[in-house]
């Protein structure tokens, strides 16, 4: 079970993600957007998106420094384990509290503004639901270790040398399957998300438009070569009316 | 110098009559989709007013455009690299729905299945964002022909900036006497700003005519070239979140077809044409620090046609013999560049906006007819026009940045080929003192007035069509031009529906085309000696039931033996197609690879 769990699975995680998410860049590219919903309304938005982002980068940021830098190299530069754990639980601590706010505001949001909820797909839906699990259940391994009592799980010894051994096709197994439940749960329910990722709206933060930075500011373009905009159908616009959005959208 | 060609367009205000016919056509062209509702890439708006989406032109409140920064460097208005990455995940200033409007449709079903009953059923409007109903508040004409009530007059940025600067005895005289409207489409400048704005870089220029576009796949929808633009004129599609924009009509451009708007025009007021110019001196040009001095910098950066050097600098960047000859005649540049009376819209958003505007005289015309005046002596009207300060002021702070000095000279040269020609038509000898009066002489003049006045459909739109030697790189035309006797679907042996998609533009003209000239059935004529089927009774073989063979042709009418298939290259012969369709038929008909085989 624990093999199957945590040395097959991230296996076939990866695979669906980079897999899927070649399929997605190559072959609908149409589809391949944010969805802003801010022309319909942006005063909630404003407040939620920005708390919601910038809280997930820095969780992210965390997950790095948690996951990939090994703790003798933490130990090495004189960091103590208490120094290192206040850190991650006040810094991390903020940064999930932030991002799950941002979330919920955001669902709010998303449920009780009319236009925002109708635009609103099946798969949209599903989608936050893992999502916000994911951040739920990965704040409960942060919090539980601070309101259990105890100096909490050091799941720098057990989850972040499974992770590592991922990237040599060594899955350390038995490290991972000693960590506690709720370690266990933050990493299938995050397995989930990452599964599903390429085929959500999602996949907008791979392509997060980083080349802005650097690129000229005029773009010239020759006109498009070998394409015909009469070419099979693919995914497009769709006709105006009201009944379309009642029955696409639900 | 690096000589690029630019297609550009300028409105002449005074034909303008506010009919829509633009914005109705051009929405049924482009923006008749689910997400476009409330999209107009062309409307019409009624000055003074306040625009759509309302208040546009507020930039303090919308940040459109570029703006100079401390040590005169061009930056986008709206903040820099670093600061529009802050602000993607909330777009920091970016019109809602309610600054354009709410969509709405009726419900006309309940006219038809209401139950019998004392009352006459009502279609009530139904919001096309929620499907709710609604009431309706706003559209993208909503103050149409209200120029500057007192209820709404105030909220026109250009009329609140022109009040502050001038006395309130006169703010009536302004709200009385004018008005006039204002086709707007995308400007597709030279300079865009929501190009610079796109952090995807999804927005483009085209290098061969300048016509700016969004690449749908590459759209991430960022949104951040809404706020971009000054215009306005970025559209968010909320159904595909992606950004649309006015495509200048691209498949018909490439055609040598004029864009929808123009074509349907009923003030023929729209012209068409090229631009040369020197891409170089762009940023240049509008980077310029005072602002009344950017129409002049942007004058600059047109190149004249006739200049030999520039023709030979434009045939080294591979521009066409015949595209420079099209920018020698085009109406746009002689409207811009000679006679001078066509403006930019805003020179002051620094993006080199490539649709000009001749603004209108009426307003001061009929002011002298309503007072008893002759409003075609050029006197009365030039008086006319250094004394009504107000329209001016207002005039000059759409298309001059506020140099009123600029547009008293256009609307003189205006009126002074109305006084001229008028004596003409009354058979006086023409009076060359009234062209001089403006700085040109007698035959100038007639030739604006042809041009302006007369303005024959070839003189208006010269629109040079894509080479057809790049046909496989347009992205409309596709292949459909490669074998003999094309463009267009009419002449496939099987009739309009058989073969592969011919692009829109190519099949509705020429079909159209076709059908309104011949004398005959439509489709007819194409079917070439052949049989239509569906009309053949079964008895014997008529003429032309089987395909002649190449080197008997009498016999095959009549032998059995050639109905296997269709062998040879048949009334295609000779095309460029015929040279590698060898046994199996014409490929251009109905084989897809074989004219990929035929790419060199």
């Amino acid at each position: 079970m624990d093999i199957l769990l945590w040395g097959v699975l991230p296996y076939v995680m990866m695979v669906v993600l980079v897999g899927g998410l070649i399929w997605r860049y190559r072959y609908d590219q149409f589809g391949w957007t944010t969805r802003s919903s801010q022309l319909y309304e942006s005063r909630l938005l404003r407040i939620g998106s920005p708390v919601f982002h910038f809280g997930l980068l820095a969780v992210i940021a965390g997950h790095f420094f948690g996951l990939v830098i090994p703790l003798s190299w933490t130990r090495a530069v004189g960091m103590s384990q208490e120094f290192y754990h206040f850190n991650a639980l006040v810094v991390g601590g903020i940064a999930g509290v932030g991002t799950l706010g941002g979330i919920l505001l955001l669902i709010y949001r998303r449920r009780t503004t009319g236009p925002v909820f109708m635009a609103t797909t099946k798969n949209d839906k599903s989608m936050y639901i893992v999502l916000t699990a994911a951040i739920i259940f990965g704040l409960w391994t942060t919090l539980a270790s601070v309101f259990l009592g105890g100096e909490g799980h050091n799941y720098r010894e057990t989850v972040a040398p499974w992770f590592r051994s991922l990237f040599v096709f060594q899955p350390d197994v038995t490290a991972m399957a000693s960590a506690p439940f709720s370690f266990h749960l933050h990493t299938l329910v995050g397995m989930l998300l990452f599964t599903i990722w390429p085929f959500t709206r999602l996949v907008h933060a791979f392509t997060a438009p980083l080349h802005y930075l650097f690129r000229p500011y005029i773009v010239y373009r020759s006109r498009d070569k070998g394409r015909t905009s009469s070419a099979p159908v693919r995914r497009g616009w769709s006709a105006v009316g009201t009944r379309d959005r009642d029955t696409r959208h639900r | 110098m690096r000589v690029m060609a630019q297609m550009g367009m300028v409105m002449n205000l005074d034909k303008c009559i506010g009919c829509h016919t633009c914005s109705v056509t051009c929405k049924q062209a482009w923006t008749n989709r689910a997400g476009t509702e409330y999209v107009w890439f062309n409307n019409v708006e009624t000055r003074p007013g306040q625009g759509y989406p309302r208040r546009y032109e507020d930039q303090e409140k919308w940040q459109g455009g570029w703006s100079l920064n401390k040590r005169g460097k061009l930056v986008l208005k709206a903040g820099g690299r670093v600061k529009k990455m802050l602000g993607l995940f909330a777009s920091p200033v970016q019109p809602e729905l309610k600054d354009y409007y709410e969509p709405w449709t009726y419900d006309y079903k309940t006219l038809i299945d209401a139950p019998l009953g004392d009352d006459f059923p009502v279609a009530r409007p139904k919001s096309l964002i929620t499907g709710k109903d609604t009431k309706i508040s706003w559209s993208a004409n909503w103050d149409d022909d209200l120029g500057g009530a007192p209820e709404m007059g105030h909220l026109d940025p250009i009329v609140e900036k022109v009040r502050r600067e001038s006395e309130a005895k006169i703010q009536l005289e302004f709200e009385k006497t004018f008005m006039f409207y204002l086709p707007r489409i995308c400007e597709h400048c030279l300079n865009p700003s929501c190009m610079a704005s796109c952090p995807s870089g999804a927005i483009y220029k085209r290098v061969e005519d300048g016509i700016v576009l969004v690449d749908q796949d590459k759209c991430r929808g960022w949104r951040q070239c809404v706020t971009g633009c000054p215009y306005k004129k970025m559209y968010f599609n909320h159904k595909t979140g992606k950004a649309e924009k006015c495509t200048f009509c691209y498949p018909r451009i490439e055609v040598g077809l004029p864009t929808v708007c123009s074509e349907t025009c009923v003030g023929r007021l729209r012209y068409l044409g090229l631009f040369l110019y020197d891409a170089d001196k762009v940023t240049a040009a509008a980077s310029v620090t005072d602002p009344q001095e950017l129409y002049d910098a942007q004058m600059d950066v047109l190149l004249d046609p006739h200049d030999p050097a520039v023709m030979a600098e434009a045939r080294a960047q591979g521009i066409q013999e015949d595209w420079i000859d099209a920018a020698q005649r085009s109406p746009v540049y002689a409207l811009t560049k000679v006679y001078k009376v066509a403006l930019p819209l805003h020179p002051e958003y620094r993006t080199m906006p490539m649709v000009w505007y001749v603004p209108p005289l009426s307003p001061v015309v009929d002011l002298l007819k309503e007072q008893g005046h002759d409003a075609e002596d050029h006197g009365n009207l030039f008086g006319a026009i250094d004394a009504l300060r107000i329209p001016v002021e207002y005039l000059a702070e759409l298309f001059t940045a506020g140099d009123a000095d600029r547009v008293t000279d256009v609307l003189k040269k205006l009126a002074a080929m109305r006084s001229y020609m008028r004596g003409i038509s009354l058979g006086n000898d023409p009076d060359d003192s009234i062209p001089s009066a403006v700085g040109m002489e007698g035959q100038e003049m007639y030739e604006m007035y042809r041009l302006m006045a007369i303005a024959k459909y070839e003189e208006r739109y010269v629109i040079p069509k894509a080479h057809v030697e790049q046909a496989h790189d347009l992205e409309e035309l596709g292949c459909s031009l490669d074998f003999d006797g094309g463009p267009g679907m009419q002449d496939t042996p099987f009739g309009e529906a058989s073969g592969k998609p011919t692009p829109v533009a190519v099949e509705t003209f020429h079909a159209l085309r076709d059908r309104q000239t011949s004398d005959s059935v439509s489709g007819e004529e194409s079917l070439r000696g052949r049989v239509n089927l569906l009309n053949w009774d079964g008895n014997g073989t008529p003429r032309g039931l089987f395909p002649d063979k190449r080197d008997e042709p009498q016999m095959s009418a009549d032998s059995p033996a050639h109905s296997g298939g269709r062998a040879g290259p048949g009334p295609y012969a000779g095309g460029p197609s015929a040279s590698a369709s060898g046994a199996s038929g014409n490929p251009a008909d109905n084989d897809p690879d074989a004219l990929a085989r035929e790419e060199p």
